[in-house]
């Protein structure tokens, strides 16, 4: 099929005794936005550096836009953006001066550049700061104008490693609507990230990583109806009931339930309908919620640990 | 490239290249030839001068005035006291004279080592350039040359200015120093690419600092620049004739003096340029490796 753009097979990457990324499976379709979902160190940054052309796999077969990462990694690049987890941004040079020097790297005329540059700093808000130095701009702006420079060279798919870990949330939802409206044009987005609300807000597919595999795959929709019910009831105890409180709750025989730090998690179909015979076996829990499943509660399933602690 | 809509008041405008979904699927399947090394490497060559628009001033006077500092205390200075004790040590110049070639040599050599280390480490460590630039499609050795190109520049532009003091202060005696650009050159790349193709790999800059200390400093002190080799103890002139600056100095000084042969100076080139070749060679390979992870 022509329309697969990346696709790894038992893809591998070991750094001396340790595997990073243990033969991972996976194919990319033109047009999509596919997410990476797991916790720090899963491997979903040594997985992203190999899709950008610039880690060799151990082992495993991978390849990107119809060539060989290494091989051809130079005529991959040029068609692909890269938003790396920690900025590169020169600091030293203005925030117009930063594209003047990524699109060079691409071959593009001065002209070109600059046309592109007013478009993409429009894009992304910046206009106003286009003569300013990088440094003084804050997280927000400095990653707005990472995305800004990767997207110079007009590139098919753009990789995006945790994109707004370390923004505040306003900023995060600005990042967020450029990149939907990115993928709305037909950019095919990668990204990594630990938040769940990210990876429902933008991934059309994703996968589940921990420990370098995949546990799962899925759009999010399929993954929640797959792994969890579709309500999830919370209940938090005073600290020294909560035991006891399990035990009583493990003998109103809920669905599945998850005993984590804080609360108790109690799946069901129906969480009004269970925290009613919760009321009623007699227990008076401190605070009490009922919600629909989310990734968290998929990630919880498929590890048994909680994405960000 | 398309016209987009202006963007009207909070509403966010439209991402770029919009008319492109359909001009995506013409896009070919198979990838784009990549230009040669030399075009790749160019590009990166041009990031470097964007930055040095910034600092380029300060920077000459820097690194020229030092030299000329050099060339005043020991050249003048000292060289009086030297001159009356006759010249014949010297070769029949003038102790001005026979320094000169050789400050330029250390200027080289300095230019070439400074450049192959910190902004070398900066690039990984602190500023991050080649990181970006790996990203791009820029492969490890273009981003290499690049850096390299750069220096060599520097090399260049240091020693032209040192060439115009020399010449002012008639301290240049024969026509071939019309080369002396030429051989400061290679004689900084030879310092260069070795040095920055060592560089790459640190992840600390204890290291740099004592190549300076343990390297740099005896080498300008030791290799024949402000006094003959003839004066080191006997067990040491070989060792002298192994060092890159003896045979960048003794080199400046045939040009500069007019006493070149051919043969001296084949051996000279020889060795500085082998030297250059294992640099170029060895730094492909070092920046493969920590570029590529």
């Amino acid at each position: 099929m022509s329309d697969v753009l990346v696709r790894a097979r038992g893809l591998t990457k070991r750094f001396g005794g340790f595997t990073a990324v243990d033969g991972i499976d996976f194919d990319l379709i033109a047009g999509e936005a596919f997410g990476f979902l797991g916790p720090n160190g899963a491997g979903k940054s040594s997985t992203m550096r190999m899709l950008g052309c610039v880690s060799p796999p151990t082992q495993g077969e991978l390849t990107i836009l119809g060539g060989d990462p290494i091989r051809d990694g130079a005529a991959i690049r040029a068609r692909l953006g890269v938003v790396p987890q920690e900025d590169t941004l020169d600091a030293e040079l203005t925030v117009r001066e930063n594209l003047l020097v990524y699109g060079r790297y691409f071959g593009l005329s001065r002209a070109l550049i600059a046309e592109r540059t007013d478009q993409l700093l429009d894009f992304v808000q910046l206009t106003e700061r286009a003569g300013d130095m990088v440094e003084p701009l804050s997280g927000g702006m400095k990653r707005r104008l990472t995305i800004a420079r990767s997207l110079i060279n007009d590139p098919e798919i753009l990789i995006l490693d945790e994109p707004t870990t370390g923004l505040d949330p306003q900023a995060r939802h600005v990042v967020w609507d450029r990149l939907f409206r990115l993928k709305q044009r037909g950019v095919t987005l990668i990204l990594t990230t630990h938040y769940m609300d990210e990876a429902e807000q933008l991934c059309d597919r994703l996968v589940v990583m921990d420990h370098g595999k995949i546990a799962a795959e899925g759009t999010p929709r399929e993954l929640i109806t797959r792994y969890s019910t579709p309500e999830v009831l919370e209940l938090r105890f005073a600290p020294d009931e909560q035991e006891s409180a399990a035990r009583q709750i493990q003998d109103l025989s809920p669905e599945r339930s998850e005993v984590t730090a804080d609360r108790i998690l109690i799946y069901e179909a129906d969480g009004d309908a269970f925290l009613e015979r919760v009321h009623q076996a007699g227990l008076k829990p401190v605070n009490e919620l009922v919600r629909r499943s989310s990734l968290e509660d998929v990630f919880l399933r498929l590890t048994g640990r909680t994405l960000v602690d | 490239m398309s016209v987009l809509t202006p963007s009207r008041g909070d509403d966010p405008p439209d991402p770029p290249y919009a008319q492109e979904t359909a001009e995506r699927a013409l896009r070919p399947a198979t990838l784009d030839p990549v230009p040669g090394s030399l075009e790749l490497s160019v590009r990166a060559f041009r990031c470097w001068l964007v930055m040095y628009r910034r600092t380029w001033r300060s920077s000459v006077w820097s690194s020229v005035l030092g030299p000329i500092f050099y060339l005043g205390a020991m050249g003048y200075g000292l060289g009086s006291l030297v001159d009356q004790h006759g010249t014949a040590a010297l070769g029949g110049v003038p102790y001005p004279v026979f320094v000169a070639p050789a400050v330029l040599a250390v200027l080289s050599m300095n230019t070439g080592l400074t450049n192959g280390m910190f902004p070398v480490f900066g690039a990984v460590h602190w500023n991050r350039i080649y990181v970006a630039a790996r990203a791009s499609m820029l492969r490890p050795s273009d981003i290499y040359r690049g850096h390299l190109l750069f220096m060599v520049m520097r090399i260049a532009m240091n020693a032209a200015c040192f060439l115009v003091v020399m010449a002012a202060f008639h301290l240049i005696r024969s026509w071939w120093a019309v080369l002396l650009l030429p051989a400061s050159v290679l004689l900084g790349l030879a310092f260069a690419a070795p040095v920055a193709a060592w560089t790459v790999t640190l992840q600390t800059i204890t290291p740099m600092n004592y190549v300076i200390r343990f390297g740099s400093i005896p080498l300008m002190l030791f290799s024949g620049t402000f006094f003959p080799l003839s004066r080191l103890p006997g067990w040491l002139q070989p060792v002298a004739w192994a060092t890159p600056l003896w045979h960048g100095a003794a080199l400046c000084r045939s040009l500069s003096v007019g006493t070149v042969t051919a043969g001296s100076a084949a051996i000279h080139v020889g060795y500085l340029a082998g030297l250059s070749a294992i640099g170029l060679w060895a730094g492909a390979r070092s920046y493969r490796r920590r570029l590529y992870v």
